[in-house]
């Protein structure tokens, strides 16, 4: 169940019909993929983002080409929302196998609205209020036609809209702006739909209306207009906003969506995208393109990122910019393709052959995809250095309402420098950071320089000497510790210090801060650091860590041989603290805020914080 | 491995016209008496032809004897990995327009690692040109056998002779889809000029195979086109369109039913220029296109408007 705001009680709305006030709500619909389950939820958010309130998506796919059962959950209200919600407090279930898989994610106490004529609930389950509506019949009255019951999810959401009392103005002009692009017909069908579900009799309907709470605006709070984004389109506008102009890929599961905007996108900006036989020949066009001086991107997910690892040890070697997104899913192999896992973190780092230092970051949330993909542009120009983006399918896939950027402040457009070199030109100086010379730049030695992914000398021509060979290794190595020095301080928040530190990476920033919040109102003090610089880490973590005796990492992947996920590894071997724990999982599904919540008390049971913390404290908190 | 030996010409400078003098860089490290010399020595009899503006002239290279190439012209360029520099140099090609790129490699690297993109480098057109050095045989990591080695070849991975069928170069080639598809001799250095000259200027994804003896592991490998070995060298004689009797008999460059009836010719073939297609667009021009058609569309609107728009569509 959400947040203490939550209507915990049965019913809703007081005996006189007035609608009850609700801080937050989280929404599952269940049905099949082909029924648009994911276009309300797309209305849903994108009416949040227009209206001051915040969202926060998760849906599951299918990974099957086509049908199949598919859900959309959103949680919507008043305030952050750090999380899609552990559990429904309303759940839509269109079939009774819907209804069979999900009834269980709805909390006692919450409205099962239903399908009547697709849906037979269990007769003696008396846990929720049970709404039953025949969503396929009224729609198919509402519409007419031959359309069957095609606009079912339109119907529910006039429904909603009606429940939740949401701006029936906005959404009539989002459904037009969804469809204007069809003919008439289309528009004119989903809007008898919605008008259908909005007005359906208010009695059937047992007195269920709330009204989010209304926004606090904070004093100095942003005025910028917000914006509804999914990961992957967050990704793609950061590249964009960082002047990246070229790149290439292979179709995989989660990363086509970004190749597929910019393979639409680049044009209009004088950029190419290329689409390529492989993996291999995507990385091998996007350094080509990253050689002539015009950084490029390319992408993958976890079993294609295998596959470009040679060649980007060949950037790394030859000191070519270059930036490859990593959409990560369930592993190894193919794995879980529409599933969440953090489990290629060794690999984004470690991958390759032979010591190649790289540049690597993990944005938390949908509105950080865009100011990392951005960061990664920045940083890989001035380090002349391949940087991994590691985001996840959970990212990819949900969506989220966040500020417009100030694209007029952020926007960069660098064009390839070939003002001609001086007679003391170097590719790879030893003294400083590599800068190439694009081909098409004059060389006033009229020496030309060679790129090469053999070990080389100042001037890139190929030596054996064991003296360049470790002074070069350190230069590649060495450049990254000097980004490591310029690195902002992670995010740090709750208690500067305490009893415990939480410490995510990548997506599981939202619910592990909403589970930081729940510790501390249990009275423990704790506090959550949050990296999105993982390698290199930045300076003075170890300070940090100094002033809690124990620290969780809590990530999506497992526990290892040695019973450390893989940041946790990474941070053990690092700050040699054996204050460092691990806290992980692998179902393939996003962390529930109460299983951090869970995985917290059970770490401070342990018999070294059982003195501080307290047993009877901790139990406590576990139960809740 | 070569030394970081310092170039022996002082600079050309700008503008000064492109002489062998100027285009030399390292020593070459081949084997004594490799063919490879000789492919290098009609590079720079192309590139003096050619006169190109020395800066935008990249060659690159993937890995093998052959691709050690690059440090021996002092032009822009180095060397990839092994079997991807046509993906990669399809990035150079297509990232910068206005650059003349050059691909060496080898059998290894072209149709055995490398055998997936040319292919697809091919059928997409992209305006490179591709040099394959065949020496029928892996040199650079002493003599195991190569896609190109023929069946009962000794190496050391068959020592009892190979027994897997062989790729047909020239066959391998024009079912690319490459648009200039030509074949040539170490030891005829002005034909093998000839034809990278022609390859250079054409526009499009352009292939030369040119046999190239490794003196090392495979020598006397094509003894039966050297007619100073007592072979024989038969030239394509391409058709004129001059109307005369024996004109008919002559090879239509456009014939690409023709083009595969002297691929499957009997060992060693013809050489010259197999197959040329002047027509098809190339994805350079493609893609240029694409952009001008698309911002047509956009109204010559700016990056930062572009990208503004497309966040306000998510209000």
């Amino acid at each position: 169940m959400g947040s203490p705001h939550t209507p915990e009680t049965q019913g809703s709305a007081d005996s006189n019909g007035t609608p009850r006030s609700i801080h937050d709500v989280v929404i599952r619909l269940a049905g099949n993929s082909q029924d648009g389950i994911q276009a309300i939820g797309g209305f849903l958010a994108r009416l949040a983002g227009r209206s001051d309130q915040d969202v926060m998506t998760y849906m599951t796919i299918p990974s099957t080409i086509s049908g199949g059962p598919s859900i959309f959950q959103v949680r919507m209200g008043t305030g952050d929302i750090l999380s899609a919600g552990d559990r429904a407090d309303m759940l839509v279930a269109f079939y009774q196998h819907s209804y069979d898989a999900h009834i269980g994610s709805l909390r006692p106490g919450g409205v099962l609205l239903y399908d009547s004529d697709h849906v037979k609930p269990t007769a003696d389950d008396n846990r929720f209020t049970n709404v039953a509506v025949p969503i396929t019949t009224a729609t198919v009255e509402a519409v007419g036609g031959t359309g069957k019951d095609k606009g079912k999810n339109i119907f529910i959401l006039g429904l909603l809209a009606r429940i939740f009392d949401l701006d029936v103005q906005k959404l009539a002009t989002l459904i037009k702006e969804r469809f204007g692009g069809k003919n008439e017909d289309v528009v004119r069908n989903a809007m008898l739909a919605f008008d259908s579900g909005y007005a359906w009799p208010q009695n059937n309907l047992r007195d269920l209306f709330y009204r989010f709470e209304a926004a606090d605006r904070v004093a100095g709070a942003s005025t910028r207009p917000q914006v509804t984004l999914d990961g992957n389109t967050a990704v793609a506008y950061g590249l964009l906003a960082g002047g990246v102009r070229h790149g290439a890929g292979y179709p995989i599961t989660p990363w086509s969506s970004i190749m597929e905007i910019l393979r639409t996108e680049l044009p209009k900006y004088g950029g190419i995208f290329v689409q390529c036989e492989d993996e291999i020949a995507a990385v091998s066009t996007a350094i080509g393109f990253s050689y002539t001086g015009r950084l490029a991107i390319t992408g993958s997910s976890g079993p294609g990122l295998s596959l470009k690892m040679e060649a980007m040890g060949w950037a790394t070697m030859a000191e070519i910019p270059l930036i490859v997104v990593n959409v990560q899913r369930g592993g190894p192999s193919t794995g879980m393709p529409t599933n969440v896992e953090q489990s290629d973190l060794m690999q984004a780092i470690y991958g390759s052959h032979g010591d190649t230092p790289r540049v690597v970051l993990a944005p938390k949330n949908v509105e950080d995809c865009f100011y990392v993909a951005l960061e990664a542009t920045r940083i890989a120009r001035q380090y002349s250095t391949p940087v991994l983006i590691l985001t996840d399918f959970a990212l990819s896939s949900r969506i989220e309402a966040f500020d417009e950027p100030d694209l007029s402040k952020l926007m960069v457009e660098p064009k390839p420098d070939f003002t001609e070199r001086g007679a003391d030109f170097k590719p790879y100086p030893l003294d400083r950071v590599t800068h190439h010379a694009p081909p098409g730049t004059r060389i006033a030695s009229g020496k030309y320089p060679t790129v090469t992914g053999l070990e080389h000398d100042e001037m890139g021509h190929p030596t054996g000497s064991p003296k360049l060979h470790t002074q070069m290794t350190a230069k590649r190595r060495e450049k990254l510790k000097t980004l490591a020095a310029t690195l902002p301080a992670p995010e740090h928040t709750g208690d500067d210090t305490g009893e415990v530190l939480l410490v995510t990476w990548g997506s599981p920033w939202g619910p592990g801060r909403e589970a930081i919040g729940r510790v501390r109102t249990a009275g423990i003090k704790a506090g959550h650091l949050h990296l999105r610089h993982i390698h290199p880490l930045p300076n003075g973590l170890e300070q940090i860590f100094a002033r809690y005796p124990k620290i969780i990492v809590a990530e999506l992947n497992d526990e290892g041989l040695y019973g450390y996920g893989q940041l946790a590894t990474l941070l053990r071997a690092r700050y040699a603290n054996p204050s460092i724990v691990s806290l992980t999982k692998t179902d393939g599904l996003t962390f529930k805020v109460s299983e951090i919540v869970a995985g917290i008390a059970r770490h401070i049971e342990s018999k070294e914080l059982e003195a501080t913390v307290g047993v009877a404290r901790s139990s406590a908190l576990a139960a809740r | 491995m070569s030394s970081a030996t310092a170039l022996a010409t002082p600079p050309a400078p700008a503008g000064a016209p492109l002489t062998k003098k100027v285009l030399v860089a390292d020593q070459p490290t081949w084997c004594p008496g490799c063919g490879d010399f000789a492919v290098l020595a009609s590079y720079y009899r192309v590139l003096e032809k050619l006169q190109y503006p020395h800066e935008k002239i990249v060659t690159f290279a993937g890995i093998g004897c052959s691709s050690r190439f690059p440090y021996f012209v002092n032009t822009h360029g180095g060397h990839y990995i092994h079997g991807r520099a046509l993906p990669f140099a399809a990035g150079i090609s297509l990232g910068g327009d206005d650059l003349h790129v050059f691909v060496f490699g080898g059998d290894g690297d072209g149709f055995s690692i490398g055998g997936n993109h040319l292919v697809h480098t091919a059928r997409k057109n992209v305006r490179i040109t591709y040099v394959i050095m065949d020496n029928f045989v892996y040199g650079l990591t002493k003599k195991q056998t190569s896609p190109t080695s023929p069946i009962g070849f000794k190496s050391k991975t068959d020592p009892t002779g190979s027994f897997d069928q062989p790729i047909n170069p020239m066959r391998t080639l024009l079912n690319t889809g490459a648009t200039f598809v030509a074949r040539s001799h170490a030891t005829q250095v002005g034909h093998m000029t000839d034809m990278m000259l022609r390859a250079a200027k054409h526009d499009g994804f352009s292939v030369v195979e040119i046999l190239s003896e490794c003196v090392e592991f495979y020598e006397g490998a094509f003894d039966a086109a050297n007619p100073r070995k007592g072979g024989t060298w038969t030239m394509i004689e391409e058709k004129k369109n001059d109307g005369t009797p024996e004109d008919a008999k002559r090879h239509d460059v456009t014939d690409e039913v023709a083009a595969f009836k002297l691929a499957g010719q009997a060992w060693p073939g013809s050489f010259g220029v197999f197959y040329e297609n002047k027509t098809r667009p190339t994805k350079n021009k493609l893609e240029a296109d694409l952009i001008a058609k698309t911002r047509e569309r956009t109204k010559g609107a700016s990056d930062l408007q572009l990208l503004q728009s497309s966040f306000a569509r998510a209000r």
